[in-house]
């Protein structure tokens, strides 16, 4: 079976096609790098999604922290993981990078520094 | 308590009644259906303190026109709201059609009108280069005027304000008995007694006659469609151009506005619906296509935004002014149609006086004829900007990029009495540009929410502006 | 009047990569002045990922591509006013300018224009009917989410597919709303390819090709939005109109130059792009007034601006070394199948290595190749898969190649 997807990897889009035989991927073509590949791959046997939003902060220069995943989670997992986000506080100050949470195993980091 | 006046309706007519009202002794109260003065007909409308020449000699509309247009000038000191007078030029594209015009002017002259020529087309392209070619002669009056409508019935509102008259929002009048020699008015907010009472309700001026007087009115909204076109496109034409009138009205006019915009507009169209201020894309493309007949190279890409207002227009064809017989001590100012914004200080002295006379109502020895509208810092010259923000730092914080509008000028709309964020709007021209408030929209609404205003609307009602904190709606779907 | 080597004009990302190049060109007494509380720009809202692959090999959101300029201008020391507003800028570098500290004047030796730019309002769309609360860009709505904390509506359709109005798709449904549709007046969409995967097809929102509204109802909240299929000459289709009933319409229909400053100043300006005529330094009409970013031409990719105002930044610096002579000038123009190319102008005497046209084609092709020719004659031929005009093609020429005339891009689409 031929299963073709657009790569989200970069600006590009690549429109790739990938082999799936007996739940395996046999072939990737289409792609314009080894990363288009490997994301094929990915996405068809385990597609995975980064998740941005925003936490409140106490104590800040700012009332809203935006937070990101440290790494793409599942992607059947994001509203979950939304509703677990519902739940973060943060504290300032803040330095971009700073864990506030932990979701399923990865980490959800600060991406902006807020002052006290 | 008793009142002496209550008036119905805080548009540009009320507000000129409470105004002219306030230079005598009484106890006024003016009661307004929606969360802020100027919502109705006043807030949109072509802002023309017209000549006075088109009306029928003799109308109340003529002699208020011509009255209004001349006292526009000495009020906009008084008040201090902007005016200016650019002149009006009334076009026809036929030759055949110049009799038209020259009828037009000995009415204008029959009503008083000072000043009024005729010129052939190359004189008015002289006048104005950018005039369509095909215009074959031109009524010129240089009484003609423009005012920001919102401008002036703030500035009258809050001069009537300042000498003592009472102001009642989200309070619209559901019932009016007679008691004697008194009213009662009725409102969902409780009920009122007074002496007399002013009805300057706008398209809804004829059901509140009706209610008390066997001499029934009919006003039947007409809607017109406007186009407002950026400030880059303001210098297009200095006039405000005319096309010969038709039945339905003035036809379509192009004309700069006071703040340097460029207007088209309106279109004349009979509706049923009372609050029909929608736009169409037929009307609007009829606004389009009229108004570059009027003008060449006309910038339509500069259009930033297409709004429709209604004019009370009532079946008699004029102004209906005064005490019915059957219902003493109420006063109409009903059917205020064009020209209602060149009328409304000549409307609201005469009805005063009416009404001064029927009370008996003393001279208010302290009554304040001046009034300060809001600092537009850009008037300042640099060192005086200077010493404002020295003295007060939201005067240098800038919230509207396009119209150059700083917090200072927001907060004291607020204080005035902005509830809304078109109430903001109106009164300081904040999201009024081009970007048509994108950028400062969020940072007005904060401003509101600070000054204890919630829920935030864009005009009072349900016109609410956010669903709620984020993190409170249900999560659904699944990715 | 005070006087400043470089004016700065705008804090966003073009702004600060411009001040950066200038300071490591040399550039001493460089000021940056931002009219937001913060320095960062339109990046301070953008919390998703999707920046900096260019630029820094790893893919960033907003925020942290800002905070990585941000460490190095304060590394750098270079000095910055927040809450600032330029009132007017002459054409002799004149920079009026306020703030809460008040009223300032400057002599600028150099200015860069990086304002960015705005998005396309409802009025200027003419999109008929009742002007209630509830319709709002999605930039706006952005802003209100990311920053505000609040939800503008739960039952939202958006209008234009460009790359703000699809990440608004997501982030409102990520948040609880309902996004019914978004439509798109144009047979494809502007925006993104992995925006369209990422933020609708990954949570089912349909995207309406050659759709547009013709309709928006309720007085004083939306109530509903009726869209219609538009023909090829992007007129509504009678008997295809569909009402959704909603609170909220988002609009995403372009973003435009800010370019009131460079009026003011006589800058010219492209009819096409909004932004300035500029040469390969990225320098207006005006001398010693360069400009980059999106006030320049809207761009797709943050990572590119980073870049543009690099260059800008450093011929700003060393224009203020040394201004250069006018030169030869070699007009670039589109061709077939382009809608404009940045910079509008060469001097090929004057760069300082190979120059870079940046340019959008005009509709969505598959196979094709982008060619960069003088006096007929193909001077540089680069084959793509495919291009569309939400995406910003790129060519490098080495300006020793450049004869007499004009240059001109063009698209050869290969069968």
């Amino acid at each position: 079976m031929n299963k073709t997807l657009i790569c989200i990897n970069c600006p590009l889009g690549c429109a790739v096609t990938v082999t799936i035989e007996r739940g395996e991927v046999t072939a990737v073509t289409g792609n314009g790098c080894q990363r288009g590949a490997a994301y094929a791959r990915q996405e068809i046997l385990a597609p995975a999604r980064m998740v941005t939003t925003t936490v409140p902060v106490t104590g800040g220069s700012l009332a809203w922290a935006p937070v990101k995943t440290a790494a793409p989670i599942p992607k059947e997992q994001v509203l979950a993981c939304m509703a677990y986000l519902r739940t973060v506080r943060a504290q300032a100050p803040l330095r971009r990078g700073d864990r506030v949470g932990e979701f399923a195993g990865t980490a959800i980091v600060v991406t902006r520094d807020i002052e006290a | 308590m008793v009142y002496d006046v209550i008036l119905i309706g805080g548009g540009v007519v009320g507000a000129a009644v409470a105004r002219y009202l306030s230079r005598y002794r009484g106890s006024f109260l003016l009661l307004e259906r929606n969360e802020d003065l100027c919502t109705g007909t006043s807030k949109a409308n072509s802002g023309i303190v017209h000549a006075g020449f088109d009306c029928k000699p003799g109308a109340l509309k003529a002699r208020c026109n011509v009255a209004g247009s001349r006292m526009m000038a000495d009020l906009a000191r008084e008040l201090d709201f902007p005016y200016r007078r650019n002149g009006s030029l009334v076009l026809c594209f036929d030759p055949a059609d110049r009799p038209k015009l020259e009828a037009l002017k000995a009415q204008g002259e029959r009503n008083g009108v000072e000043g009024l020529e005729l010129l052939t087309g190359d004189q008015a392209r002289a006048l104005e280069p950018n005039l369509s070619k095909a215009c074959a002669a031109a009524l010129h009056a240089p009484a003609g005027a423009i005012v920001c409508p919102f401008g002036l019935t703030y500035a009258l509102a809050e001069n009537a304000a300042g000498n003592g008259v009472a102001f009642r929002f989200d309070t619209p009048v559901t019932g009016l008995t007679r008691q004697g020699d008194r009213w009662q008015v009725e409102t969902p907010r409780g009920s009122f007694e007074t002496r007399a009472v002013v009805n300057a309700a706008g398209v809804y001026a004829a059901e509140i006659h009706n209610w008390v007087s066997k001499e029934t009115l009919r006003i039947t909204p007409r809607r017109g469609q406007y186009l407002l076109l950026d400030r880059e496109a303001g210098g297009h034409i200095d006039h405000t151009i005319f096309q010969l009138p038709g039945p339905l009205g003035k036809g379509v006019l192009v004309t700069p506005t006071v703040h340097g915009n460029l207007l088209l507009g309106p279109t004349a169209e009979e509706i049923d619906d009372f609050e029909g201020v929608d736009t169409t894309a037929a009307g609007l493309e009829t606004v389009a296509r009229r108004a570059a007949q009027s003008v060449e190279r006309l910038p339509l890409r500069s259009v930033i935004t297409a709004f429709a207002g209604l004019r009370a227009h009532e079946s008699g064809g004029d102004f209906v002014l005064g005490e019915p017989e059957d219902a003493p001590g109420f006063f109409d100012c009903a059917g205020i149609e064009s020209p209602g914004l060149s009328s409304a200080p000549a409307i609201g002295l005469w009805m005063a006086e009416r009404l001064q006379a029927r009370l008996n109502l003393p001279e208010n020895p302290d009554f304040n004829p001046n009034r300060r509208g809001i600092l537009d810092p850009r008037s300042l010259p640099f060192a005086e900007r200077q010493a404002l923000i020295a003295a007060d730092p939201a005067y240098g914080r800038i919230i509207c990029r396009c119209e150059e509008i700083s917090e200072g000028e927001i907060r004291d709309a607020i204080r005035r009495g902005a509830r809304s964020l078109d109430g903001v709007k109106r009164r300081t021209r904040a999201g009024m540009g081009r970007c048509q408030g994108g950028f400062c929209a969020p940072r007005v609404m904060e401003l509101l929410a600070e000054a204890g205003i919630d829920p935030l609307t864009k005009s009072g009602g349900q016109s609410w502006l956010l669903a709620g904190p984020k993190g409170e709606e249900a999560l659904h779907g699944t990715p | 009047m005070e006087h400043r080597d470089l004016i700065v004009i705008g804090g966003g990302p073009a702004g600060l990569a411009a001040a950066l190049a200038a300071r490591e060109a040399g550039g001493e007494d460089i000021l940056i002045l931002e009219r937001d509380r913060y320095l960062g720009g339109i990046l301070n809202q953008c919390i998703h990922n999707g920046f900096g692959l260019h630029t820094f090999r790893e893919e960033l959101t907003g925020p942290e591509y800002a905070g990585r300029y941000l460490d190095q201008v304060r590394a750098a020391g270079i000095p910055q006013q927040t809450d600032t507003m330029v009132l007017s800028l002459t054409p002799d570098r004149t920079v009026t300018a306020v703030s809460p500290g008040g009223l300032r004047r400057w002599e600028a030796g150099a200015v860069i224009l990086a304002m960015g730019c705005r998005e396309r309002p409802r009025g200027a769309l003419n999109i008929p009917g009742f002007r209630p609360a509830g319709v709002y860009t999605a930039g706006t709505a952005q802003r209100l989410v990311n920053l505000e904390g609040q939800l503008p509506g739960r039952d939202v359709v958006i209008l234009g597919s460009g790359d703000i109005g699809l990440i608004m798709a997501r982030r409102m449904t990520l948040e609880g709303a309902k996004v019914h549709a978004v439509a798109e007046l144009l047979p494809y969409s502007g925006g993104l390819r992995r925006n369209i995967v990422q933020c609708l097809e990954d949570f089912g929102i349909p995207l309406l090709l050659s759709h547009t509204v013709v309709r928006i109802e309720g007085r004083a909240r939306v109530t509903a939005v009726t869209l219609a299929r538009v023909d090829d000459v992007r007129r509504p289709i009678p008997g295809t109109e569909r009402t959704y009933p909603c609170d909220t319409l988002l609009l995403s229909c372009g973003l435009l130059p800010e370019n009131e400053l460079s009026r003011g100043a006589g800058v010219a300006l492209d009819p096409v792009t909004g932004g300035p005529v500029v040469d390969q330094d990225l320098e207006t009409s005006v001398p010693g007034v360069f400009a980059c970013g999106n006030v320049l031409h809207v761009h797709d990719l943050v990572d590119f601006v980073s870049e543009e105002a690099a260059l800008a930044g450093r011929h700003a610096a060393a224009y203020l070394r040394q201004s250069r002579p006018a030169g030869r000038r070699i007009a670039v123009r589109p061709g077939a199948g382009i809608r404009y190319v940045v910079p509008q102008y060469l001097d090929p005497a004057a760069s300082d290595g190979p120059v870079t046209l940046r340019f959008r084609v005009s509709k969505p092709v598959g196979r094709c190749a982008l060619t960069a020719a003088q006096n007929g004659k193909a001077l540089l031929r680069k084959q793509r898969p495919a291009a569309a005009p939400g995406e910003m093609e790129r060519l490098t020429l080495d300006p020793a190649l450049l004869g007499e005339g004009p240059l001109t891009v063009a698209l050869e689409v290969e069968a």
